[in-house]
């Protein structure tokens, strides 16, 4: 990779020279796990060796269930009470599939939210973090038909809700809600096509995950500092960073292996705590349920959709000027889009030239105001829509765009940040390095 | 004594809310104790038997468990039924249509238990995990961490729950229920004391019984839980072991990188 000098690959015996002026795949291997890495990486750096774990275990628990299930209207359902039931190890599978999810998204948002914190997202890994984006949208989507396709009633009722979003969408909404259905209503032909992209989307994840690395093994990881690694000789760069082999792969394992022992005792003694009862109950057109409720990693957005109804004046007010186009139902549409959208472009909203929130003192506070923010918004998504939960979303809502609209950009101009430190390697030592060596001066 | 009335009144008094939110709302549902519960529980073999036993003389009448193959009656981690037993309560209990020969012929092992015969009356497969017995405090999902998600405690509840009240709206009788969000249901008491006689004299009570086919019921919708709990700790032991090799690996690879001007 390009960017920061270190060692590369060198062929040495006659074969390794023949394939590497045919194919430098050994190479590409060897560069991409040797990358310098900045040594100060804390524990906040790990999930993404659990995301690329939970890519990989999704598709192969996924593909071996794929073998088992049925993708129709009347058998989807017995399917899957066959894979838990009859199929070896099946009731193993299909667990770690349903929680796999979970842990899929509670890494996805650790992980951008790491990102949010340090300043990831600022140049030069603008790309990186648009990229991640996608792929967080494109897990999204994957999540949601996946959830579909056990055929549930909550199944049935998510994916109309949903899909009723896009109907919101003026004058070609109703069309393009038939076409993501395959007709007037949810029916086999929804299932069909849900089965078909959820298992696309995974590779097309898969290839961007790909891409994401490629990115910001270009730029360099950014670490707890935001400085940058010094790049002026190879001697400079080894005393900011290690090669990732073995140092950070070991590491990152360690963090996994921890997240791993929980997960399996979710999987283990309590595998329906995330689920909801009603998807044990086969898709019914005829009855609804009391409450539909979208899986907890959607929660923070539903909040954002119901948030705002046509009392609020902001609605009532692009009603007005667009003559209605924009109602209540569209608005909360494009709010909860437009919430996520507005993320993939903080590195243009965020003004600070500082990038970690480390040495930012105001953006700190507000930075913590937002993740409360978006345990709060979850909160409220699984609340009935009615007060004062109504009042809450609206405001923890508005607190969502205000951070990324106002806050960022304003903070940039006014606060004054902490002295950074000089190098990574300074960085470091603080913490491992030179206190002990101050602490002993006659050696 | 008067200082002792009064707080036994306002105890009472603060208890009336409570009581009419259980009578309309979501229903109230009694934490039964199931031999199942927690990371160790395991089913009962005998309250599952039992269990089966109710649910053949008096479930089974109208409700189905279409789901459930009526050899797995004889899987370890359930009933337990040896192979024998399974074959003949198959024959006995149940008919399936065949139709090369155009009849109902007695039902074999590698049949399912038939689906539902009476109107409304839903198949329970499932029915142990498509409902909640606990909810919330303010939509926090505590009670199911600490208390489990209660579909087992539900069903119990329900068939112990109701209150003797009925009344007639629109031409269907409902009868009163504590356990039945809304307080009223449309299926009779199906329990009675005594009603199942048990070979072995066990308790035969409503409130014995409920529990003994709640359990049967959760075993119907988690047939593998006692595999998946073991799996689930094998997993974890072994998953432990792995980090603790893992911390002391990363210990002494980045050791000579951390304080080396020190040593």
């Amino acid at each position: 990779m390009s960017g920061i000098p270190h060692d590369h690959y060198e062929p040495k015996t006659g074969a390794e020279k023949w394939l590497h002026s045919r194919l430098p795949i050994v190479g590409l291997i060897y560069d991409t796990i040797m990358i310098p890495t900045p040594k100060n990486l804390n524990w906040w750096w790990i999930w993404g060796i659990v995301l690329a774990f939970c890519l990989v275990l999704q598709i192969v628990t996924g593909i071996v269930l794929v073998m088992h299930y049925t993708p129709h209207v009347d058998l989807a359902f017995a399917s899957v009470e066959h894979i838990m039931r009859d199929v070896n190890g099946g009731y193993m599978l299909r667990y770690i599939h349903a929680n796999g999810a979970s842990l899929f998204f509670v890494a996805v948002y650790i992980h951008i939210f790491r990102g949010l914190f340090y300043g990831s997202y600022k140049a030069p890994r603008e790309i990186t973090w648009i990229i991640g984006m996608i792929i967080y949208l494109l897990m999204m989507a994957t999540g949601f038909m996946g959830y579909v396709l056990p055929w549930g009633q909550m199944s049935f009722w998510g994916a109309t809700v949903i899909t009723g979003l896009f109907g919101a969408i003026p004058f070609v909404g109703e069309a393009l809600q038939t076409f993501l259905l395959g007709g007037p209503a949810v029916d086999n032909a929804t299932l069909n096509r849900f089965f078909s992209l959820h298992y696309l989307l995974p590779f097309v994840i898969a290839a961007l995950v790909v891409v994401h690395i490629w990115a910001f093994h270009t730029t360099g990881n950014n670490n707890p500092t935001g400085v940058d690694v010094r790049k002026g000789s190879k001697e400079e760069v080894e005393k900011d960073t290690l090669p990732f082999w073995p140092y950070f792969v070991i590491k990152d394992f360690l963090g996994l292996a921890v997240v791993l022992v929980i997960f399996w005792a979710i999987v283990g003694f309590m595998p329906n705590y995330l689920g909801h009862p009603d998807n044990y109950i086969e898709a019914n057109p005829l009855v609804t349920p009391a409450h539909i409720v979208p899986e907890w990693y959607f929660l923070p957005f539903y909040a954002i959709l119901r948030a705002f109804t046509s009392e609020v004046w902001v609605v009532q007010i692009a009603s007005f000027v667009t003559g209605g186009i924009i109602d209540a139902k569209f608005f909360g549409v494009l709010a909860m889009f437009g919430a996520i959208a507005i993320m993939a472009l903080v590195p243009w909203l965020d003004t600070s030239r500082v990038r970690s929130g480390r040495y930012r003192p105001m953006f700190k506070w507000w930075f913590y105001l937002l993740v409360f923010d978006f345990f709060a918004l979850m909160w409220l998504g699984a609340m009935p829509a009615e007060e004062p939960y109504a009042s809450f979303s609206l405001i923890a809502s508005a607190y969502w765009f205000g951070y990324f609209l106002v806050i960022l950009p304003i903070l940039g101009v006014i606060e004054k940040p902490l002295a950074e430190p000089a190098t990574i390697e300074e960085d470091f030592d603080a913490h491992y390095g030179e206190k002990s060596d101050a602490a002993t001066p006659a050696e | 004594m008067l200082k002792t009335l009064a707080i036994g009144a306002a105890f009472a008094l603060a208890l009336i809310p409570a009581a009419s939110h259980a009578a309309g709302g979501s229903g109230h549902v009694e934490d039964f104790q199931f031999s199942f519960e927690g990371p160790f529980g395991a089913y009962d073999q005998n309250q599952l038997q039992r269990g089966l036993q109710i649910y053949t003389e008096v479930c089974a009448a109208c409700h189905g468990l279409k789901f459930v193959p009526l050899r797995t009656l004889a899987d370890e981690g359930g009933p337990a039924l040896p192979a024998d037993q399974v074959r003949a309560y198959a024959a006995e209990n149940f008919t399936v249509y065949d139709a090369e020969l155009d009849e109902d012929v007695p039902a074999k092992p590698v049949d399912h238990f038939p689906a539902n015969t009476a109107a409304g009356a839903p198949d329970l497969s499932l029915m142990a995990k498509a409902r909640a017995g606990f909810h919330g405090p303010y939509g926090s999902g505590m009670n199911q961490l600490f208390k489990g998600i209660g579909g087992a405690e539900y069903i119990a509840s329900l068939l112990d729950g109701y209150t003797g009240e009925e009344k007639e709206e629109a031409g269907t009788l409902f009868y009163e229920n504590t356990a039945f969000p809304g307080g009223w249901i449309s299926m009779a008491p199906p329990l009675s004391d005594e009603q199942v006689e048990f070979a072995d004299g066990h308790d035969n009570s409503v409130k014995a019984m409920s529990q003994d086919v709640a359990a049967f019921l959760m075993w119907t919708a988690e047939p593998k839980m006692m595999a998946r709990k073991q799996t689930g700790f094998v997993g974890v032991l072994i998953l432990t072991v792995l980090s603790v090799l893992l911390y002391l690996t990363n210990k002494q690879l980045w050791a000579p990188h951390k304080g080396k001007k020190s040593a």
